[in-house]
């Protein structure tokens, strides 16, 4: 499948071509090759701030989404070391929420969880910081559940860039951060949020969830529970309709 | 609620003032909090409407400055300055000594809504502690004494503006003068020589000068400048970072109390240098006392024809203004500084591209610390090849040391770069024997006794310009815990590793302190240090964990005497769990302990 008139990067030791211009994970997902990410979506800009695709690029670490890809880049992806950080990152967002996957209906569609299964982390290995993170389910449509934000901003950039509402903005600093939506009661019914909304579907955790349709799929059915996140490169986070 | 009549007229007076623009939302929440004294739901509301700005994004920025608050907290707003100078100072049983009076447990706001206390980051007052900001006002130089008085006039409801004059005076404290402090220049005569040789030249005596930056990183300035000066914009900008939030660090407000003149000269070269007619200077919010000082040296040199239009009669066009910070030590960062001034929250952007393409509003803009930019005015005028003679061959010229902790003299102390550590301590004036010095802050390097002959230059210890000593005496483990502490207050939280990870660590430096560590822990350490350091998003996490592991390697000790045992250690302790059932039990016994339990 190589072009052989784009130039190449390497890539865990195989050739992925790009296009002048494209981060590492771009040309990656474009060539089918995963690297593990929770804020990067091939829809909005790079926001680089999960650090989960951390990549260690002509020996030096750095974020794959925020990366420009340049000829004869070498690239180190799915190395031991790599998932070692990787896994310890994914332990500090499951400690710094609040997450009991049997209990969510995110389950099995979530991309926090799916990328724990596929880099291995079998214990959140720190103490549970157990944030106080009040639910809202003052809209008719949709329910709120910070409990499980990792801050990843994709709602904030989907409103904020799709669908020119502004709906979500993050505040607080450091492990105070916090996400907040647009209205002075601070509540989600007084903001003109609607389930039709790009931000609405975009979550990739339990956060945004719509009302009414849950658990539609079984757990053991959905998106991730059927084959592996790193084998499904460049499939779009599922809509409530195909989950 | 609605916003009554005199909340409405004071707010609209600051909107006025600050032209309705969002990019000044920094200035106008300060101004609003310092009229009305917090920011209320309905006053975030009317801001976000006036300025047309999503009430979210508002709210956003209140939200993230520690000087900004989103619910009362007291018409007195006592914090205390944390920095382990501080503590060496005896700032705790003061700050407790304060509360026992005032009935209040720190970080809470009395009942009748009057006052509260509670910790803030060094407050850049390290030669003169135990320091406090009453109102966002620096006092300094805290006793028994002063706080029994202090309580007092807050009992009394007495204005902050009629307390005692004394406890605000902020002493320079200058104990050694070379190029820079020491130099000759009035107000005009560096300008005057670089608008004579011209912009190109300027930047050549610039770059044969070798002068570096001195907030820490050490770019070439005249590199920097060039970059900017290429980059294409409708606009160039120049900022001056006067965040100066290292802890230990506080040259840069000698610098802008007794030098202020220099600082901004300094900024109008780069400004003809790179072409920019504006220049900003970023004020960290803890040195507000020093706004309206600078205000009126600015109004002066415009008088002088020094700002504004035609400067000295040239074609050449600047003028500078000071915008305050609010208690973000990120904001020191240079992208992130830029974010605060735009009006947002100080996250740090992605780069590249850097400021000298894309900075302020997105063009080509310089960010240079306080210091830099008052040595260019010695290069201005004695040239490039002059000031490179001082110093080293990699570090040309001198450098501004805050010296604090365990020296007689505490001070501001100037030296050519290379100078030693041991020169230095032996200046500031040492009794017994000193065990470590801190280079450059808490993301700086921890010395031990045998590299005190190392030289402060680029190439061997570089600094922003903190030295802080530690005797014999002192406990370098609870050193290293304030430091941990304060990095996870001001992690801006836009990273996982740095705003999970400084947290994780502060709280292993806690189990440590509380006898419940093990070897365990100090693994879990390492592995944090190799996690945030290559994983970080910007410097702040890159850093936030040198202390722990330059202490770890050269004070051991300090941490095996808090290991409980040589195996795990959970941080739950099961037995102390018990303590309440026991008490609600009436029981003491033996068999109702844990530990005895599992013996017998
Ligand atoms: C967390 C952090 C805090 C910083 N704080 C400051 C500061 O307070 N003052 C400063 O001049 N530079 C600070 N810097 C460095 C700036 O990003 C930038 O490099 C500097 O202002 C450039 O000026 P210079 O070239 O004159 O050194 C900080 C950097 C980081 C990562
Ligand atoms: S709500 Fe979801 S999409 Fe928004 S920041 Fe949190 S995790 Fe990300
Ligand atoms: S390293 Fe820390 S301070 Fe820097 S961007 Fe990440 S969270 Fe913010």
């Amino acid at each position: 499948m190589t072009d052989n008139t784009l130039p190449t990067c390497l890539i865990d030791g195989e050739e992925v071509p790009f296009t002048p211009g494209q981060t590492l994970i771009q040309a990656a997902t474009a060539a089918g090759k995963y690297i593990p990410h929770l804020c990067w979506h091939p829809d909005f800009a790079a926001h680089g701030s999960c650090k989960i695709c951390t990549v260690k690029a002509d020996g030096r670490f750095g974020a794959a989404c925020t990366i420009e890809a340049r000829a004869g880049m070498t690239v180190e992806n799915r190395t031991t070391e790599l998932d070692d950080k990787r896994r310890t990152l994914l332990q500090l967002l499951f400690v710094e929420g609040n997450h009991f996957c049997p209990s969510c209906e995110k389950s099995g569609n979530c991309l926090l969880q799916a990328t724990a299964y596929e880099v291995g982390m079998m214990s959140p290995h720190f103490d549970h910081f157990y944030p106080d993170r009040p639910v809202d389910a003052s809209h008719p449509d949709v329910l709120l559940d910070f409990n499980r934000c990792i801050m990843c901003e994709l709602c904030v950039r989907a409103s904020r860039d799709v669908d020119g509402k502004n709906i979500f903005a993050l505040s607080g600093r450091g492990i105070k951060s916090h996400l907040i939506v647009n209205s002075e009661s601070g509540r989600i019914k007084d903001t003109d949020f609607s389930a039709g909304d790009r931000a609405a579907e975009v979550c990739p955790v339990g956060v945004i969830l719509k009302k009414r349709v849950g658990f539609a799929v079984p757990i053991g059915g959905r998106k991730y529970d059927v084959s592996p996140v790193s084998a499904q490169v460049g499939a779009q986070a599922p809509t409530r309709e195909e989950a | 609620m609605p916003a009554t009549m005199t909340t409405t007229s004071a707010l609209q007076s600051v909107l006025a003032r600050q032209g309705h623009d969002g990019t000044r939302l920094m200035q106008i929440l300060r101004e609003t909090q310092e009229a009305l004294g917090w920011l209320s739901p309905p006053v975030l509301t009317e801001i976000a409407r006036d300025i047309g700005w999503p009430r979210a994004r508002v709210e956003s920025t209140a939200g993230f400055y520690s000087f900004f608050h989103t619910r009362p907290l007291g018409r007195y707003r006592v914090l205390w300055s944390d920095n382990i100078t501080d503590r060496m100072l005896g700032n705790i049983d003061l700050m407790q000594a304060m509360c026992e009076k005032l009935w209040l447990e720190p970080g809470r706001v009395s009942e009748d809504g009057l006052v509260s206390v509670d910790t803030t980051s060094c407050t850049g007052m390290c030669d003169q502690g135990p320091a406090l900001l009453v109102n966002y006002r620096a006092v300094t130089r805290m006793t028994p004494r002063r706080v029994e008085a202090m309580v007092d006039l807050i009992r009394a409801e007495t204005p902050v503006a009629a307390w005692p004059a004394e406890w605000f005076a902020v002493e320079d404290n200058i104990r050694r003068k070379d190029i820079l402090l020491g130099n000759a220049l009035v107000p005009g005569e560096a300008l005057a020589a670089a608008l004579e040789r011209g912009a190109a030249a300027m930047l050549d005596e610039i770059k044969r000068s070798g002068l570096r930056g001195r907030g820490g990183a050490g770019f070439g300035t005249g590199l920097k400048w060039e970059a900017c000066r290429d980059a294409m914009g409708e606009a160039h900008y120049v900022i001056c970072n006067a965040d100066e939030g290292e802890p230990g660090t506080f040259k840069d407000r000698v610098l802008l109390t007794r030098y202020a003149d220099l600082v901004f000269e300094g900024m109008t070269i780069a400004g003809h240098v790179v072409g920019a007619k504006k220049g900003l200077l970023y004020l960290r919010g803890e040195y507000r006392y020093l706004l309206e000082p600078l205000e009126s040296v600015l109004a002066a040199r415009r008088a002088a024809g020094l700002l504004g239009g035609n400067i000295l009669g040239q074609p050449f066009d600047f003028d500078i203004e000071v915008h305050l910070g609010a208690g973000a030590y990120i904001c020191g960062e240079e992208s992130a500084l830029i974010e605060s001034l735009e009006g947002k929250p100080g996250r740090p952007r992605i780069r590249p591209p850097f400021p000298v393409t894309h900075g302020y509003l997105g063009q080509p803009t310089t960010v240079n610390n306080v210091e830099t930019l008052a040595a260019a005015c010695l290069v201005a005028k004695h040239g490039g090849e002059w000031y490179s003679k001082v110093g080293t061959t990699k570090s040309a010229g001198s450098k501004i040391l805050s010296v604090s902790g365990d020296v007689e003299r505490p001070g501001i102390y100037e030296y050519p770069f290379g100078v030693t550590v041991q020169q230095v301590l032996n200046d500031a004036g040492i009794e017994g024997c000193t065990q470590a010095v801190q280079v450059s802050g808490p993301s700086g390097v921890t010395l031990g006794q045998n590299e005190l002959e190392r030289r402060i230059a680029f190439e061997d210890i570089p600094t922003a310009g903190a030295l802080m000593v530690f005797d014999c005496t002192r406990d370098m483990f609870e050193v290293a815990r304030n430091f941990a502490h304060f990095f996870a207050h001001e992690s801006c939280g836009f990273c996982t590793p740095c705003r999970v990870g400084t947290t994780v660590v502060a709280r292993l430096m806690d189990k440590l302190a509380t006898g419940h560590g093990s070897p365990y822990d100090i693994d879990e350490m390492f592995k944090m240090h190799r996690l945030m350091q290559g994983a970080s998003h910007c410097g702040l996490g890159n850093s936030a964990c040198n202390p722990m592991f330059d202490t770890l390697n050269k004070f051991r000790p300090a941490y095996e005497r808090r290991l409980k045992s040589l195996d795990y250690e959970p941080a739950f302790d099961l037995d102390a769990a018990l303590s309440q059932a026991r008490q609600m039990t009436g029981r003491d016994d033996a068999a109702a302990h844990l530990a005895n339990v599992e013996e017998s």
